[in-house]
Order: C-alpha cells, then sequence, then structure tokens
C-alpha cells in the first residue's frame, strides 16, 4: 500500500524553500532621497558592507529588485514618483522604511512632508533613528530576512489577504475641518479624504 | 564719493537711506527706483555678484509700514565688498521689475521666491513655481499661511497590498 | 510638471526634426538623491536641458520661523547632509553675529577643526561619487573609508555620528576629550595615503580624463554673473574664500597655513582637482588647529545670559537651574536685537549664508538660507547644453548639488 502524503505537508516545504532562496537574495532599490541615503551607502561601502547578508546587488532600475529601502523624507511633490516606483516593482516585494522621516515625518512637521509613508505605500520594517546607525539596517534587513523565512509563501498568498489599508488610522480628526477641506489646488485626491467634499 | 551719495546724486535726493548693523551696509531703496539703482551698482560701481535674494514677509512685525521686504546682497568680487539693497512691496499685487538681464543668476532666485511669497518679478523670462508642485495654490513662506499647510501632504491616494 | 514639447529649430524636412524628449530622474542613481531633467534630445546630444527640482522640499525655512535659534540647529544639519557640521557653523556665526557675541578661543578652535574636516568629508564623497558614476568604483571605496574616520571623530566629541547637533548659541554643546586630539592627530597622519591613493586612481586615469577635460566649461564672467562661490567658482577663476576674505572663528590666526586653491579650467575636471587640493589645504589647518588649540572653556560666560549651563551646574546650584529654566521656558528664553544680519562661511559646496530677522525674541522672524547648491544647480542647463547624454553625470556630480540643500 502506497503512503500519500498529504499535499499541504509538500506544499509548505516548497514554501521554506522558496523563503530560504528568497531572503538570501534580495535586491534593493535604494530609494534615497536625504540624509539616509548617505547612511545607505555608508552601509553598503567598505566598512560595513551590507554584501555579507546577500543584500548588497543595489539595483537602481524598480523591476529588478524586490525590496524597497525608503530613505529620507518624502515630500509632496515625491508621494506619486514613490508610489509608482513601487507598483514597478514586481512581486514579491517588501519596503523598508529607514529613519524617522521616512516613517513619521521626523522633525519636519512641515506643509510638505509626508508624516509616514505607510500612509501611502505598504511597509514591512520601520527603522527609527534620524538616521539610522548602519547596524540598524542591517539589523533591519536581517528582521526583514526573518519575516520572509517565516510568513512567506511560495506563490504570494500573505499577500492576497492584505487588501486593506494598513497605514495609521485615519488621521483627518485632528485637524480642524475647516481647514482640510479648504485643501487648495487640484490634487488627485483619493481615499484620504472620503466621506469629505472633494475639492476640484 | 560712497555708494549713497552716488545714487542720491544720479537718482535724485533721498533715493537710497543707508542703515548698519554689525558689518552689514544697508541700502533702501523706493520700488521705482530699484531696477535703475541695481543696474547702476553693477555697471558703475562694481558690484558684479547677486550673492542672494532673500524675501521677508512683515505682516505683524512690529513698525513695520511695508509687507514684504526684497533683500538683494550685491558683492563686489574684487575688492570683497558687500552691499544690501533693500525694497519693498505690497498687496494686494507685489510686483518687483526683475534683474535677470543684470544677473543670470537672479533667475531662480527670482522664481524661488515666487513661489514661497507670490512676489511677481516683471519681465522675468519664465515665471513659474520651482519648489512646488503646479497645482499649489497658496505661497507658504508668507506669515497667514500655518506651518503644518492646509492638508495639502496627504492628498494623495494611497496604494494596498493588494492593489501592488 | 507638464511640459511643452520644444519647438524644432531647425526646418521641417530635414532629418534634424526629430529632437526626442528624455525625463532624467527624479529617482535616477545619478542625480544622487531627487532631482529630475527633462532633456531635450537630438540623438545622443543635448539641445536643452530643463531641470525640474523641489521633489525634497521640506520648508526648512519655515521651522526657522517657529523654532529658536539653538532648536534650529538641528534642522540646518539636514540641510548639507554630506558635511553637517559646517552648517551649524554657518548658522551660529549668523546668530553670533546678530547678537554682537564674541566666542571664547578654544571654541573657535573647535570649530575651525570641525568645519575644516566637513569639509574634508564632503570633498571625498563628491570625488568619490563623480569616480562612481564614472564608472569607478574603487576611488569610492578608499573615499568611503576615510569618511568613517571623520565619522568617528564627530561622534567621538558629539555623541551622533551623522547630524551632531554640536553648536549652541555661544559655544558647543559640550568640551572635546583628549582622545579627540588623539584622533584628530591620527587622522591627519592617514589621511594623505588615502588622498595620494585616489589621486592616484584618477588623475592619471585616461578615461576619467576624457569624460571630465573640457566637459562642462563655466568661463570666469558667467561663473561671476551666475553668482557660482566655493569650489565651482574657484575651479573658473574667481580667487575669492571667505576663509581669506572675511576671516572668521580661528582663520585670522591661521591664515599662513593655507592657500586659496584655483584654477582657471572651469570644466569638471579643474572642479576636481580644486577638491583635491582643498582637502590637502584643509589637512594643514587642521594640523595646524589642533597643535594650537588654546585651553579654557567653550562656551562664553553665563553672565550672558544666553548659554546654556552645563548639567552639574543645573543640578548642584540654584544660579544654574535659574539659567537653566529662563533659557528654556517659552516666554522667557533671550533677548536679541531688533534687526536683521547677513552672515556667512565658506562651506564645502561655496558660499552658505542665512539672513536672520529678528523680531527681538529667540527666534527668528525669518531665516533665509543662502544655498550654495541651488545657486550652483541654476547653472546646469547653460553647462550641459551640447554635450552627450554621458556628460550629465560627470557634471551632475561635479557641481556636487546636494537636494535637501536644493530644496530645503
Amino acid at each position: 500500500m502506497a503512503l500519500k502524503v498529504d499535499d499541504n505537508i509538500f506544499v509548505s516545504k516548497l514554501d521554506d524553500l522558496a523563503n530560504w532562496v528568497r531572503k538570501h537574495s534580495l535586491w534593493p532599490m535604494p530609494f534615497a532621497t536625504a540624509c539616509c541615503g548617505i547612511e545607505l551607502m555608508a552601509t553598503a561601502s567598505s566598512r560595513y558592507d551590507l554584501a555579507r547578508f546577500g543584500s548588497e546587488a543595489m539595483r537602481f532600475t524598480p523591476r529588478q529588485c524586490d525590496l524597497m529601502i525608503v530613505a529620507g523624507r518624502v515630500a509632496m511633490k515625491m508621494v506619486p514618483v514613490m508610489q509608482r516606483i513601487w507598483l514597478q516593482m514586481p512581486e514579491p516585494k517588501w519596503c523598508i522604511s529607514m529613519g524617522a522621516c521616512a516613517s513619521t515625518g521626523g522633525v519636519f512637521d512641515t506643509y510638505s512632508v509626508v508624516q509616514g509613508i505607510d500612509r501611502f505605500i505598504p511597509v514591512d520594517v520601520y527603522v527609527p533613528g534620524c538616521p539610522p546607525r548602519p547596524e540598524q539596517v542591517i539589523r533591519s534587513v536581517l528582521d526583514l530576512q526573518e519575516k520572509i523565512q517565516k510568513g512567506g509563501t511560495i506563490n504570494g498568498r500573505e499577500f492576497a489577504r492584505r487588501d486593506t489599508y494598513e497605514g495609521p488610522g485615519d488621521r483627518l480628526g485632528e485637524l480642524d475641518p475647516s481647514e482640510v477641506v479648504i485643501a487648495p489646488g487640484n490634487f488627485a485626491t483619493g481615499k484620504r479624504l472620503r466621506g469629505l467634499p472633494l475639492v476640484s | 564719493m560712497n555708494h549713497q551719495e552716488a545714487i542720491d546724486a544720479k537718482f535724485g535726493a533721498e533715493s537710497a537711506m543707508p542703515t548698519e548693523f554689525r558689518d552689514n551696509k544697508r541700502l533702501t531703496v523706493p520700488l521705482e527706483k530699484i531696477y535703475g539703482v541695481l543696474a547702476f551698482l553693477q555697471v558703475q560701481r562694481g558690484f558684479d555678484m547677486l550673492c542672494d535674494l532673500a524675501g521677508i514677509d512683515y505682516l505683524g512685525y512690529a513698525d513695520a509700514t511695508d509687507r514684504y521686504g526684497i533683500v538683494y546682497s550685491l558683492t563686489n568680487t574684487n575688492s570683497g565688498e558687500r552691499l544690501f539693497v533693500k525694497t519693498f512691496a505690497n498687496d494686494p499685487d507685489p510686483e518687483v521689475p526683475s534683474v535677470v538681464d543684470l544677473w543670470e543668476a537672479a533667475n531662480w532666485m527670482e522664481r524661488e521666491l515666487y513661489d514661497l511669497f507670490g512676489v511677481k518679478f516683471a519681465g522675468h523670462p519664465d515665471l513659474r513655481r520651482i519648489l512646488l508642485p503646479d497645482e499649489f495654490t497658496s505661497h507658504p513662506l508668507r506669515k497667514d499661511y500655518p506651518m503644518r499647510g492646509y492638508g495639502e501632504r496627504h492628498n494623495f491616494p494611497t496604494v494596498t497590498r493588494a492593489e501592488s | 510638471m507638464p511640459l511643452e514639447a520644444v519647438a524644432s529649430q531647425y526646418e521641417t524636412g530635414t532629418d534634424q526634426e526629430f529632437l526626442y524628449t528624455l525625463n532624467f530622474g527624479p529617482q535616477h542613481p545619478a542625480t544622487h538623491t531627487t532631482l529630475r531633467l527633462v532633456l531635450t534630445l537630438d540623438g545622443e546630444t543635448i539641445v536643452k536641458a530643463v531641470p525640474d527640482i523641489g521633489y525634497l522640499h521640506s520648508g526648512f525655512e519655515k521651522l526657522g520661523e517657529d523654532l529658536d535659534f539653538n532648536q534650529y540647529v538641528t534642522i540646518v544639519d539636514r540641510m548639507n547632509y554630506v558635511s553637517p557640521v559646517a552648517n551649524e557653523i554657518a548658522w551660529h556665526h549668523t546668530i553670533e553675529k546678530l547678537m554682537g557675541l564674541e566666542i571664547t578661543p578654544r571654541c573657535k578652535y573647535i570649530r575651525t577643526i570641525l568645519a575644516e574636516l566637513a569639509r574634508i568629508s564632503d570633498h571625498l564623497l563628491c570625488v568619490g561619487a563623480v569616480a562612481l558614476d564614472l564608472g569607478g568604483l574603487t576611488a569610492f571605496l578608499y573615499a568611503f573609508n576615510e569618511r568613517e574616520k571623520v565619522y568617528d571623530i564627530i561622534e567621538n566629541a558629539s555623541g551622533q555620528r551623522f547630524h551632531p547637533s554640536y553648536t549652541r548659541v555661544g559655544g558647543l554643546i559640550n568640551d572635546v576629550n583628549d582622545d579627540f586630539v588623539t584622533q584628530v592627530r591620527a587622522f591627519v597622519k592617514s589621511f594623505p595615503k588615502a588622498h595620494s591613493d585616489v589621486c592616484r586612481l584618477l588623475n592619471k586615469n585616461k578615461i576619467f580624463i576624457d569624460r571630465t577635460q573640457g566637459v562642462g566649461v563655466l568661463t570666469r564672467e558667467e561663473a561671476i554673473n551666475r553668482s557660482c562661490t566655493g569650489p565651482v567658482g574657484r575651479a573658473s577663476g574667481i580667487a575669492r574664500d571667505l576663509r581669506k576674505d572675511e576671516p572668521y572663528l580661528a582663520y585670522p590666526e591661521l591664515q599662513g597655513a593655507f592657500k586659496i586653491v584655483c584654477s582657471n579650467g572651469g570644466d569638471c575636471l579643474a572642479r576636481y582637482l580644486v577638491r583635491m587640493g582643498e582637502m590637502v589645504e584643509s589637512v594643514n589647518i587642521i594640523a595646524a588647529a589642533i597643535e594650537n588649540l588654546p585651553s579654557g572653556p567653550v562656551n562664553i560666560g553665563t553672565d550672558s545670559n544666553v548659554v546654556i549651563p552645563d548639567k552639574s551646574a543645573t543640578y548642584r546650584s540654584i544660579e544654574g537651574l535659574i539659567q537653566h529654566f529662563e533659557l528654556f521656558m517659552w516666554n522667557r528664553r533671550f533677548e536679541t536685537p531688533v534687526n536683521e544680519v547677513y552672515g556667512a562661511n565658506e562651506t564645502a559646496n561655496g558660499e552658505l549664508g542665512f539672513y536672520v530677522v529678528s523680531d527681538g525674541s529667540a527666534k527668528a522672524w525669518r531665516a533665509r538660507t543662502r544655498p550654495p547648491s541651488f545657486i550652483h544647480f541654476a547653472t546646469f542647463p547653460h553647462l550641459v547644453e551640447g554635450h552627450q547624454i554621458s556628460d550629465v553625470a560627470a557634471i551632475l556630480g561635479s557641481l556636487n548639488i546636494i537636494a535637501a540643500e536644493l530644496d530645503r
């Protein structure tokens, strides 16, 4: 009598294999906008040498990458660019938000800086610091590798479930409504302003 | 003859009001004479470099009579001398003559000043916004614009995992 | 930004009318950070270049009106993030000029040493990045190895390796320790070797010279008319350096230790060579300054009502505690003259000036920056016209455009 191996077992092993392969060949796309970009360069160069962890193959075209490292603050004019680059990356893909500015806006609580990129794209790992030390960046890559090993599936089912917005809660309540609705200009308005009259 | 006397001799009395603080020598020039005075300073008095162009919004400043101050920082690259020429513009339609034909460097500086303060430069070849998006309608360095803006910074659609 | 297609300047019917538009940036490795160029090309030749900036506009100057003179130093740090200390020194130089403060000799020397270290670190990154963009990775690695030593020195002095926020009105946040002196001496000793390594890699490198010589020529008249300062201006023959022309900090006493490095080439190679020469002069300044480092306090006396008392004074004496409160209560702080002042320093990129308008409080009414990167980038369309598309990287790198300083 032949032993029948359950499908589940087989699939889970293949998942593990795929995750193991993926996590050791992360190809980062350095979306470097500001100070953190210089620390990212330091991380990749002589002393800290990110190559030790299999993530040194920085590619500047999003179509060859599977890890986006957003290093630096993202200004109003840059958001559509960032989203477009994220959409151009092939699945499976991950995102590290490097530094306080990318994660929360940092010291730049001004009219033109986005208060955290997770309002607009999904983020997997946040790195604090202004800018983070290279050791922290390396740690974040290691953490992401662990996350990939633990949670990944070969056909990306873990992403299929995540169709809802994962960023901070709706923070429009913090602003005076009179300030929000009179947003001047002809910006592409979307989900962040749902329930409010759109300004044309 | 110092610069102020030379300007007064050419443009009439009280064309330049001198003030001084620390090592900064300033001349306050009325708006209608500013272009002539700057051209005179460049050609006749050797101020060949426009070092900086600063805009100031005096809304709410103690004892201020005019709203927008524009400061031309001039440098003489041969002698190292500096001179600050200041003029004022007012609402509702602040407009200053452009000095791009005197100094090419003024091109972007004037565009920046227009972008952030809304002061127009008459005769500028390409007066567009430079730092902020074209859709933006405010001038953020004016004192009546809040530091956190009116919410423009979050006026974008969100991309989720499933969409990407 | 919507741009209109550039009309062909040639007769219709010739094959020259097929100009096409190439979008360069805002996310491109040769732009180093975020700036966008819309290039109109005829084959590989650039007919017209239209820069589009503002992709990193973060409202620095608006923040300058909201934070007080000591707090704003953290923001100024992030302006030219390749040499943050130099920005701090320029900012507090202006504030001290506004308030008429004379800082102590020890503070002057420490600030001078840090400013020169920042200049070296900036030039190293610029030179390394130019080499990287032109295909030579090794020079970049050598340069970064040396920059790490500068980071170590700054980290030792201030506690933060990248954005130290080290200066305060009237002094520094804390004095340096003896290790600082040892480290700086070791750096002065080890730097010439790294410098000659980079020189030997690039100075006679045929590819590097072919790609930089005669590319992006800026004549002296154009450089003056377009307000170029710093290495860009000096490479075009403007023999002007604020360290010589308007000496500040400890430079009046160190005039014998350095020379102004100039060139009249005006091309990318000249800018590279000026930067390499300036690093040697900077090391000479540091060597002279560290051996003459005066003793004494780093802050001016607490009777000036400006300096933050150190922690032991705050915790153990009533005077220190009162002064601490006076400086940090939002309705007290210190008083400034109701006036406006322009102060400038020679930083690695050129003349970094601040035009500060004060309304008598501890906050600036207006904190205008004169950003060298912004002014140098304005020359870019002029420099790149008529060159090949591969020259864009060389010219951009040689101007050393730092996006945060460009957009603020």
